[in-house]
């Protein structure tokens, strides 16, 4: 099965609200987005009244290999190495739910005409929610960067915004990946290395054993979070065969010989509806809780990460400085190459004092965000399970007034 | 001969002697009336020997007596001796099948039978509504070791007049319930009765208990137990018949109820049962009967459909059951890890709000739970009911095919008697001719007979199945109202969880 899917004129509420200010002077968005065999094309629309734009307004199409070769980009910019660098979205992963409807499409023989178009309503309406989630993550990445009052001035960003051609940005290649590997196993065991570095600053020291713990807290959080989730698309996916079931049960061939019985064939439809109603509100609560919950708890464990990152591009310039002041000091001492050693110390100094001012104050902002996130999110959370349940409260009463006043 | 029942008077389980003692007492003063119609409620069943069985099709179905005396005896005594677990002690049979019984045996309930007018049985049958209430509680291990077992407390509780007493318990042990099934199918199925089949068998659960492993799925396994045969015991006495029947009002009553051993899986007795239900479905498929009566061809298509969605129905009602339950204990998981998160966070107020979080799931995971166990009790447990009820209700089906074939190799075999008697009229062999004529004439009677019996069960199964289908609906309903209620309730505590948990969100800064 192939599916084009052209959607997404009216986007819906971010997924996950990092609560950004948006301003007048770059307004960035994705207005459409078409998912086709293996790639999704996403159309970055922008309004900006900076002067570096040529136009006001404008759109382009990227792929996910783009946004992703942006993130690096920012992610290996020395000058960056002060911020915390927006996370980069997921890749688009259509793969389990186009398995599944590849399978319902070899089964549509097995089962009823009725059956089958009800499945296949139930995959695309799930295909349908990740693709709106691949999208919102792509959308929240791109205007995190426009609210950074440093990184929306990136030369590359405006490139990937307004260069109306590819990019030509491939995806890496083996061994660029491979490269990836060794930096990243490189990367986590001098991590450790640093972490261990007593800080003297108090803020930094509490940043770092805080940020440590709650990383793994919101990973495990998450993945729990998940399982859950799973278990409650599955009790949904139950009711609606017992919908099914019932729905064949109550229709009149299985009651038509007795007369008495015709109340029954009313009533049988009656607990069809109900059972149909509540499947398809279990349903939604686990979307929802999907949407507010998951995704927040997804969304923050790569932001938690991206600050680690930060602590540890400090971490290193610190050691850096440090080995730095032993190297002049062990230059004065032998009186040689000092005023090559006195640069590089000051050079390491310099770079030390900018990330830690930058890094103050990017985490500050960044539990400024995630208390703002996670209020709003819980927020509409418990507001959504209240609606649900009485909702299903209330369908569930009407269902029992009805069969109740039969008897 | 043998005529159909209804309902066997006390000691009539004895059924071998019975049979003979008929021929030898001559033809009692039975009322000329013959034959009441078949079933629901009372069964008070009669017969006549010989021909005098004009008036056996009742033109009113619902004209439950016309006639007072009881006579049974009941088909093939052999093989119903073989399932039968014999007479039950405490009824002393009863000798003389004429129509003067006498209340005897102590049973107060056996005046019925003595009634000559159907006038004052149908009174009493009116006045007499369903009322009575069956529990079954307080499950406890008696005896150790492999020998051990589970006694149940059956308690009922009545103000009908079959009783002597409006509430009363005995003690009984599981085989006790096989043994009662035993009994009621082994008198009645073959006549058309739907007989409710008895909870399961299930020898891993059983070995658990014996062991005493006391741990959750044992305590399951055995209130998964004790609530099928409070069910299975509801449903018999709702048939109007089997209330009746002494060997329900034996076991619900008396203190003594002598050991069904032949109910074990592996007796002699219980061999025997599997090597005759094995026979009985290779004979099915060889009969081929000729329905002349569209009604059955149609039901039977029914009850197989039926057969076929409940199945489905009940395998989709246990994954719920499952999935739930999984959800539960991955809802109490993700309650903890919230917990976890809300002491690493460092902002006070959604540091609370996150435990707070945790609390309300944890709380939910026990509705979950709760929502699981009242899936599980409520529906599953019905729709598996229901399926071997309706296997049940197959085998009546097969029965009557049964009944056709035997009526129909009946009439072959008179068929070729008269053949063999006109070849002997050609012989002059006059005893042999005299033995021919009069096999004829028990042939005939035996043909008579077995058309009777065709028709008595194919009435009997007609009203059986439109009870079966009243109730069914019945208790569907019954059952689907307390499960939606059970499902208002959760929501209403949903509801109150996340009402109180909104301010605390709202409340982070």
């Amino acid at each position: 099965m192939h599916y084009g899917m052209c959607c997404l004129c009216v986007l819906q509420p971010r997924a996950v609200n990092v609560d950004l200010q948006t301003d007048a002077t770059l307004q960035v968005d994705i207005s459409d987005a078409l998912s086709e065999r293996d790639k999704v094309k996403f159309t970055v629309h922008t309004k900006s009244t900076l002067p570096n734009f040529k136009q006001n307004e404008f759109s382009v199409v990227r792929q996910h290999e783009e946004f992703i070769w942006l993130h690096d980009s920012f992610v290996e910019n020395e000058d960056y190495a002060g911020y915390i660098i927006p996370p980069a979205p997921p890749r688009p992963d259509f793969d389990a739910s186009r398995e599944k409807l590849q399978k319902l499409g070899e089964g549509e023989g097995s089962m009823t005409k009725e059956e089958f178009t009800k499945m296949k309503q139930e995959l695309e309406a799930e295909y349908l929610a990740i693709f709106k989630k691949t999208v919102a993550m792509h959308e929240v990445f791109l205007c995190r960067v426009a609210a950074h009052p440093v990184l929306r001035k990136d030369l590359n960003f405006h490139v990937f915004l307004e260069y109306n051609q590819d990019l030509s940005v491939r995806g890496k290649n083996k061994k660029e990946k491979l490269e990836d590997f060794f930096k990243n196993v490189v990367k986590s065991a001098d991590g450790v290395l640093v972490a261990g570095v007593k800080d003297v600053d108090d803020f930094f020291e509490h940043e770092k054993t805080f940020l440590l713990e709650y990383h793994n807290r919101v990973k495990d959080a998450s993945a729990k979070s998940d399982k859950m989730i799973r278990s409650h698309k599955s009790a949904a996916d139950d009711i609606n065969r017992i919908a099914s079931s019932l729905y064949t049960l109550g229709t009149p061939a299985m009651f038509k010989f007795e007369f008495e019985f015709t109340s029954s064939v009313v009533e049988s439809g009656l607990l069809r509806f109900c059972f149909i109603a509540l499947q398809k509100i279990e349903a939604r609560v686990a979307a929802d809780e999907d949407l507010k919950l998951a995704d927040l708890l997804k969304y923050y464990l790569r932001e938690s990460q991206a600050a680690k990152d930060l602590l540890y591009r400090r971490s290193r310039a610190l050691v850096d400085y440090e080995n730095a002041n032993k190297a002049l000091d062990k230059a004065r001492a032998k009186n040689r190459d000092v005023l090559q050693a006195e640069t590089s110390q000051q050079l390491c100094c310099h770079k030390f004092e900018k990330i830690s001012e930058s890094a103050k104050q990017e985490l500050i902002d960044f539990k400024t965000r995630r208390v703002a996130a996670f209020r709003k999110n819980l927020v509409e959370l418990a507001e959504l399970e209240l609606k649900h349940a009485k909702g299903n409260l209330q369908l569930l009463q009407s269902c029992l007034g009805v069969l109740k006043g039969n008897t | 001969m043998a005529d159909s029942t209804k309902d066997p008077p006390p000691g009539c389980a004895d059924l071998q002697e019975l049979e003979d003692a008929e021929e030898l007492f001559p033809e009692p003063a039975a009322p000329p009336e013959s034959e009441p119609a078949s079933l629901p409620a009372e069964d008070i069943s009669t017969n006549s020997n010989g021909p005098k069985q004009d008036l056996l099709f009742d033109e009113d179905p619902e004209d439950l007596f016309a006639e007072a005396t009881e006579e049974v005896s009941l088909d093939s005594p052999e093989r119903d001796l073989l399932l039968s677990d014999g007479p039950s002690p405490a009824i002393t049979p009863i000798t003389p099948p004429t129509s003067v019984i006498t209340p005897c045996i102590g049973h107060a309930h056996d005046d019925m039978f003595t009634h000559s007018s159907f006038d004052e049985i149908e009174e009493e049958e009116g006045g007499d509504l369903f009322d009575m209430n069956i529990s079954v509680s307080d499950p406890e291990k008696v005896g150790d070791g492999m020998n051990a077992y589970m006694a149940y407390k059956v308690t009922t509780k009545t103000s009908m007049s079959v009783f002597k007493r409006t509430e009363f318990s005995v003690k009984r042990r599981f085989s006790d319930f096989l043994g009662l099934h035993s009994k009621l199918a082994s008198k009645y199925l073959h006549v058309g009765y739907i007989v409710p089949p008895a909870p399961e068998k299930s020898i891993v659960g059983m070995t658990k208990v014996k062991v005493g492993k006391e741990d959750q799925s044992s305590n399951e396994f055995v209130e998964k137990r004790r609530s099928a045969l409070e069910r299975y015991l509801m449903r018999t006495v709702k048939h109007p018949v089997l209330l009746k029947d002494p060997d329900v009002l034996q076991f619900l009553e008396s203190s003594d109820l002598p050991r069904a051993v032949s109910t074990q899986a592996l007796s002699s007795a219980g061999l025997l049962r599997m090597v005759n239900k094995a026979a009985d479905a290779v004979n099915k498929m060889t009969i081929k009967m000729n329905e002349s009566d569209a009604w059955f061809e149609e039901k039977q298509q029914h009850f197989e459909n039926l057969d076929v969605q409940l199945r489905k129905l009940h395998a989709s009602v246990e994954s719920l059951v499952c999935h739930r339950k999984e959800l539960s204990v991955n809802t109490a998981q993700f309650a903890k890890s919230a917990a976890m998160l809300g002491n690493s966070e460092d902002h006070t107020a959604l540091s609370r709000a996150l435990s707070q979080l945790a609390e309300v799931e944890e709380k939910i995971d026990q509705l979950h739970q709760d929502q699981a166990n009242a899936d599980f009790y409520l529906f599953s447990e019905l729709l598996g009911d229901y399926v071997r009820l309706i296997t049940a209700v197959k085998g009546v089906f097969d029965h009557r095919m049964k009944t056709w074939q035997k009526w129909q190799d009946s009439q072959m075999l008179l068929q070729k008697k008269r053949e063999a008697e006109a070849k002997l009229q050609f012989t002059n062999k006059p005893d042999k001719l005299q033995q021919a004529k009069d096999e004829i004439k028990e042939l005939e009677g035996k043909v008579q007979q077995g058309e009777r019996d065709f028709e008595q069960i194919s009435k009997t199964i007609r009203k059986e199945v439109s009870r079966f289908e009243k109730d069914r609906v019945k208790d569907f309903k019954t059952i689907i109202i307390k499960y939606l209620e059970s499902l208002v309730q959760t929501q209403q505590q949903l509801i109150k969880y996340w009402e109180a948990f909104l301010p605390e969100a709202k409340a982070i800064s």
